[in-house]
């Protein structure tokens, strides 16, 4: 998901925990959110900041793919409507790390475990987009599996960021459905638009996948999360629902999924279909991805270029200011 | 090498004579002389708002700050719409069923009619908002210009844009005030863009026989008419910025006339690409 792997420690039973502790989860259990200036233990803390930052620097990573198409949108209307999504982006970077502040983490202090490669983003944003179809694609998949995670985590624990995500998610799904749009204007389009939006389905359909994480069986321990409702389902509960939802989304635009296997099972009520690859997922993870080097680099560089900028503002700031101030008394 | 036949001066002028004879006998009245002027006009301001539209849009990711990758992708939209009405217009007004995409689209360089300014390239952050900042302070002195035109649909487009400029201005001059007051770096910074971008702006106010054609008929703002304003703003700014007005009055020009930099000729293979790649398609 746009945040993976967070793990936390081994969930504590109610009687290795302190009364503090017990009383904070009995709060929980009853569906009570929890604010920032109330007591909360150091580990569900430290395992927000490490979702949410991710989930932060996922949607500002994420402006670069499809940023990579903004300046060849081919009609006017298109170029607004994928700038305005981009620029989207952006603002749910904003409402999050303000979200991950709330936890005592400025945004700078994130920036740069980012930027150090100490944090991660999403796998899905180190694949490129090569053809105007992954404009459609990214919205309908990408953004579609970035729902399927957020929905449920609009009644996260965390007042902050279960109100971002309310906010977030109204938004997701106008994204969703623009590049639904665009699919289904490809898809009845020209033998080469067609082509072209069968050809982004087979690319992005298996990191699509991969985006809820390894499979639950071989997933880093999350009881501890799912019992503090940080994270409000397993991730393949997750992967299912979007496969579910999104076959036959595929069949309506007269597209094929990429998966032999994939078959109706009457039995679950439910799609069968093949795992993604998960050496090419932990290969991307480890920075091998095609687009790593490259994501990153431009998120350094505009953070680099940039110092000077913010430096000069602060400058200002400070010089106005003693402008104003009154001249101390000799 | 293939041999050539030789040409020498009275071979020249022999062709050309023959060459402007055969101009005057084709030469066909056009209908409503007032209408292409005005088509032109159009032309002049929805190509510079969609120029610098795109190039405003380069940024969309590699901003500073979040808050200006935001408030630069604004801006940018603003744009765009501003080219969807004005291009949208000129189409109407040229009368051969072109539309707003097909003019932005599928007309070459020579056919661009957008200042010189909008093309430069954004160079740093501070070269940006400087090419803002100049722009900015015309163009608001044209739309509130516009916004008494004879014409209701051009008075109508400029009120709305109006609006939308005059944040454009008071968020460039802001940035531009702080930044050439606030580190030596960040001064420096500025006052280069400023000289780059200075030989620039004179084309703005520069007015030909279609700006005076279109001006006489009270639809379009004669372009020498809106130095005086800009020129105090300018003044305004600049002096709050601490930076220093460069004292050359060379006016690089051409745009207006279809001869550009370099560099429209990358922004459109960029723009253009899809549309160009797959005629007739739609998307």
């Amino acid at each position: 998901m746009y945040a993976q792997l967070v793990s936390t420690d081994g969930l504590k039973k109610p009687e290795e925990m302190t009364p503090e502790e017990r009383a904070f989860q009995e709060r929980i259990d009853r569906g009570e959110k929890i604010e920032p200036k109330e007591w909360m233990p150091e580990g569900y803390r430290k395992t927000l900041i490490r979702q949410i930052g991710q989930h932060a620097h996922s949607e500002i990573v994420g402006q670069l793919p499809e940023g990579n198409w903004i300046t060849r949108a081919p009609t006017l209307e298109r170029k607004a409507i994928l700038l305005a999504k981009v620029q989207d982006e952006a603002g749910h970077g904003l409402y999050l790390y303000c979200a991950a502040e709330t936890l005592g983490v400025s945004r700078d202090e994130l920036m740069e475990l980012l930027h150090k490669g100490k944090m991660k983003y999403s796998s899905i944003f180190n694949y490129p987009t090569l053809t105007w179809a992954d404009m459609g694609a990214v919205g309908w998949l990408v953004d579609g599996a970035a729902i399927m995670n957020q929905v449920p985590l609009q009644r996260t624990s965390f007042g902050p960021y279960s109100r971002a995500m309310i906010r977030i998610c109204k938004e997701e799904s106008f994204h969703q459905r623009q590049g639904y749009a665009i699919m289904m204007k490809m898809a009845s389009g020209t033998p080469a638009q067609k082509a072209m939006a069968q050809d982004a389905l087979n690319r992005l359909w298996y990191p699509s996948l991969m985006m809820f994480g390894p499979s639950d069986k071989d997933s880093v321990h999350s009881a501890q999360s799912m019992a503090w409702k940080i994270k409000m389902n397993t991730n393949d509960e997750l992967r299912q629902k979007f496969v579910d939802q999104t076959v036959p989304q595929a069949e309506y635009l007269g597209l094929t999924v990429p998966d032999p296997n994939l078959k109706w099972n009457e039995e679950k009520g439910g799609y069968d279909f093949s795992e993604p690859d998960w050496s090419e997922f932990f290969d991307v993870i480890a920075g091998n991805g095609p687009c790593n080097k490259d994501r990153l680099g431009a998120r350094v560089k505009a953070w680099d270029d940039g110092a000077w900028f913010r430096e000069g503002l602060v400058a200002h700031a400070e010089k106005a200011a003693a402008r104003k101030a009154p001249v101390a008394a000799e | 090498m293939p041999s050539l036949p030789d040409m020498n001066t009275p071979d020249v002028a022999e062709l050309a004579r023959g060459a402007a004879a055969a101009s005057r006998a084709t030469e066909v009245p056009t209908p409503d002389a007032g209408q292409e002027a005005f088509f032109e006009a159009l032309l002049r301001i929805g190509d510079s708002t969609l120029i610098l539209g795109h190039r405003v849009s380069e940024w969309c990711g590699h901003s500073p700050a979040l808050e200006e990758d935001i408030a630069l992708a604004n801006v940018a939209l603003d744009l765009i719409g501003q080219t969807q009405m004005w291009l949208g217009l000129a189409g109407e007004v040229e009368g051969k069923g072109r539309s707003a995409d097909d003019l932005a689209y599928l007309r070459d360089a020579w056919d661009f009619r957008n200042l010189l300014i909008v093309e430069r390239p954004n160079g740093d952050f501070g070269h940006t908002l400087m090419r803002q900042f100049l722009f900015d302070a015309y163009h608001l002195e044209l739309l509130k210009a516009l916004a008494g035109s004879s014409d209701p649909r051009v008075a109508e487009i400029a009120v709305k844009a109006a609006k939308e400029v005059a944040y454009h201005l008071e968020r460039s001059s802001d940035l531009v005030i702080r930044l050439g007051d606030g580190t030596d770096e960040s001064h420096r910074r500025m006052q280069a863009a400023l000289e780059a971008l200075w030989p620039y702006t004179g084309e703005m106010f520069l007015s030909d026989e279609k700006d005076a054609e279109a001006a006489a008929a009270g639809r379009i703002a004669d372009p020498a008419s809106l130095r005086p304003a800009w020129e105090r703003t300018v003044r305004d700014v600049l002096g709050a910025a601490t930076l220093t007005i460069p004292e050359g009055a060379f006016a690089h020009k051409g745009g207006k006339r279809g001869v550009h930099t370099e560099h429209l000729g990358y922004i459109l293979a960029d723009m253009q690409f899809l549309q160009r790649a797959y005629p007739g398609a739609t998307w």
